[in-house]
């Protein structure tokens, strides 16, 4: 196996006296997806956030395509430009267009002329499906629209890896679907891509690896047909009675 | 009388019966007022209207915009104040306006010195009244050096005890104008505009008092914006400057705009505390001419007119800008 992309050794952080990560260890591979899950609380979106720096960790160590995270500015941003994120609540620009909401970071960021900039967007709109909507605000579209935006927004900067942190957990059940269909085809298409959802009908088709974490450390680690069928531990065992058993 | 307590039990007679009471009484008072001021005037042999702004004024004005001789009319007395009153409301918005953004964000900044010494100026200044700010501002102003120890904080910019000199507009050449930079010859400045001692003093005091407010004003507006726009503009790589610039001004712009524009029109209703260290704004150029005149009433309306004007024309635009800013949803 060549160099993971993503390598997380030994992290550790705190939030005040309260220890959300606790010798958190993976990694993660050029193309593969990986899916976490786990009960809220349990530091899925803590260890996420911390790959693009959103928090800082106290120990160990992160490191994104061999750039280790750290203090050093540059850094940071080096992988931020590699890393597209998708949040729960969309956050995409409201003063904005949505045609705007993509080509900011690349004219503001990457330096990529406006008109270049615009027909990268407008491609990565067609992919998502709505390039009719380029045009509007935000606000003017349904939670699904907009979070296919936001997954094209991430994309506009050609990351290397894609962080998706409950991606579907704010939407209305029916609009759930159109944002996991971009998401396997994204999945198709080679991205490396580390999903936090419980989304499982998802995640057995598209994941190569199936994390499951509990107060803060990585419980169980397995490719999604052993972690389904016989997961080794015994709280992966009862949190997966609890989401799927019904 | 059982029709007419049945119609007293009607919400909308009722309504009408007070209607009708306040208005009368309002009409009773105003009336009184209106007689009352009349047999006053008439008993101290002051005629009423507003002939007296074609009169010659016979008072110099210790600045002015325009040429002002102390033979022009009450008039043009009185549109030299007005212009006062728009140049020092006109620039004490723009510096407040500059000063508190720059003040609100720094307080938000990680700073903690930086954070804390923009609270203490806050707290300090929102809390002293501001004409007492103003003699301070005064007396240092007067206390400043001699023209040839000015003070020059930037280029082109001086400050000494003859007031602020900075650049100014020459366009004598017609068509555009040239940039006309101020030069110490002898003991004073040739070239650049000169804002007097007073003028100084006026416009730091409105501009520190005002931009108090405003900081606060732009703290909230950004701390309004929820805190997933920022995580967004920065996962996608853009710098901390950036964010501020694109992503959460604007949005912190509709929560900013409809306070402001109160403090705008402060700045305003502010500057004729002018009076009180001799700068000649409208009210104090309008106080000269009913000291002369006796012609109070006249006078005050006018200056009331003038203020409710400016005022309005000021709410308008900004009503207008907040338009502009406010977020398309469906």
């Amino acid at each position: 196996m060549s160099t993971p992309i993503i390598e997380i050794k030994d992290v550790n952080k705190w939030y005040g006296e309260f220890h959300v990560l606790k010798d958190v260890c993976l990694e993660v591979a050029k193309g593969e997806k990986v899916v976490v899950c786990g009960p809220s609380g349990s530091g899925k979106s803590t260890m996420i956030r911390c790959i693009n720096r959103l928090e800082e960790h106290q120990s160990g160590r992160i490191a994104v395509d061999g750039i280790e995270l750290g203090d050093d500015v540059k850094a940071v941003e080096a992988v931020r430009r590699r890393v597209g994120m998708v949040f729960q609540s969309f956050n995409l620009f409201p003063h904005l267009t949505v045609l705007e909401n993509l080509t900011l970071a690349p004219v503001k960021v990457a330096g990529v002329a406006p008109r270049e900039a615009e027909s990268t967007a407008m491609a990565l709109l067609e992919r998502v499906r709505i390039p009719e909507q380029a045009g509007k605000f935000p606000g003017q579209l349904s939670g699904g629209q907009q979070q296919r935006v936001a997954i094209a927004r991430a994309l506009c900067l050609k990351p290397a890896v894609m962080l998706f942190d409950e991606p579907t957990s704010a939407l209305d059940p029916e609009m759930v679907g159109e944002v996991l269909d971009v998401m396997s085809g994204l999945a198709a298409e080679g991205m490396t891509m580390i999903c936090v959802t419980h989304e499982m009908g998802f995640a057995r088709a598209v994941a190569d690896t199936m994390v499951f974490m509990d107060e803060g450390r990585i419980v169980e680690v397995a490719p999604p047909a052993q972690f389904f069928q016989s997961p080794a531990n015994e709280r992966t065992r009862r949190f997966l009675g609890k989401i799927i058993g019904h | 009388m059982g029709g007419l307590a049945g119609l007293w039990g009607s919400r909308r007679f009722r309504g009408l019966v007070y209607q009708a009471l306040v208005i009368g009484g309002v009409i009773a008072v105003g009336g009184w007022l209106v007689r009352n001021t009349l047999t006053n005037l008439e008993l101290r042999g002051i005629a009423t209207g507003f002939g007296f702004l074609g009169r010659e004024a016979g008072f110099d004005i210790s600045e002015s915009l325009i040429p002002y001789t102390p033979a022009d009319t009450y008039a043009r007395a009185l549109l030299v104040g007005l212009l006062n009153t728009l140049l020092i409301s006109a620039l004490g918005i723009v510096f407040a306006t500059l000063i508190g953004t720059a003040v609100g964000v720094m307080r938000l900044s990680g700073n903690w010195l930086m954070a804390r010494l923009c609270g203490v100026y806050v707290e300090a200044v929102r809390n002293v009244p501001l004409l007492l700010q103003l003699f301070v501002w005064y007396g240092l102003v007067t206390t400043l050096p001699g023209a040839r120890q000015a003070l020059n904080p930037l280029p082109g910019v001086f400050l000494s005890n003859r007031g602020l000199v900075i650049p100014g507009l020459d366009w004598s050449g017609g068509g555009w104008p040239v940039l006309d930079l101020p030069r110490l010859a002898g003991f004073n400045f040739t070239g650049g505009l000169t804002l007097s001692p007073e003028f100084a003093a006026l416009l730091a005091g409105l501009t520190v008092y005002t931009a108090a407010f405003i900081a606060e004003i732009v703290r909230a507006g950004i701390l309004s914006v929820p805190k997933g726009q920022v995580e967004a503009a920065r996962a996608l790589g853009l710098s901390k400057g950036q964010t501020l610039r694109l992503v959460v001004l604007p949005q912190a712009l509709r929560v900013i705009v409809p306070p402001l524009t109160s403090q705008y029109l402060n700045v305003t209703k502010n500057s004729p505390l002018a009076i009180a260290i001799g700068y000649p704004d409208l009210v104090a150029v309008s106080n000269t001419a009913i000291n002369q005149t006796g012609q109070a009433v006249e006078s005050v309306a006018l200056v009331m007119g003038v203020f409710l004007c400016i005022s309005l024309g000021l709410s308008a635009l900004m009503n207008w800008y907040n338009k502009r800013v406010a977020l398309v949803s469906k």
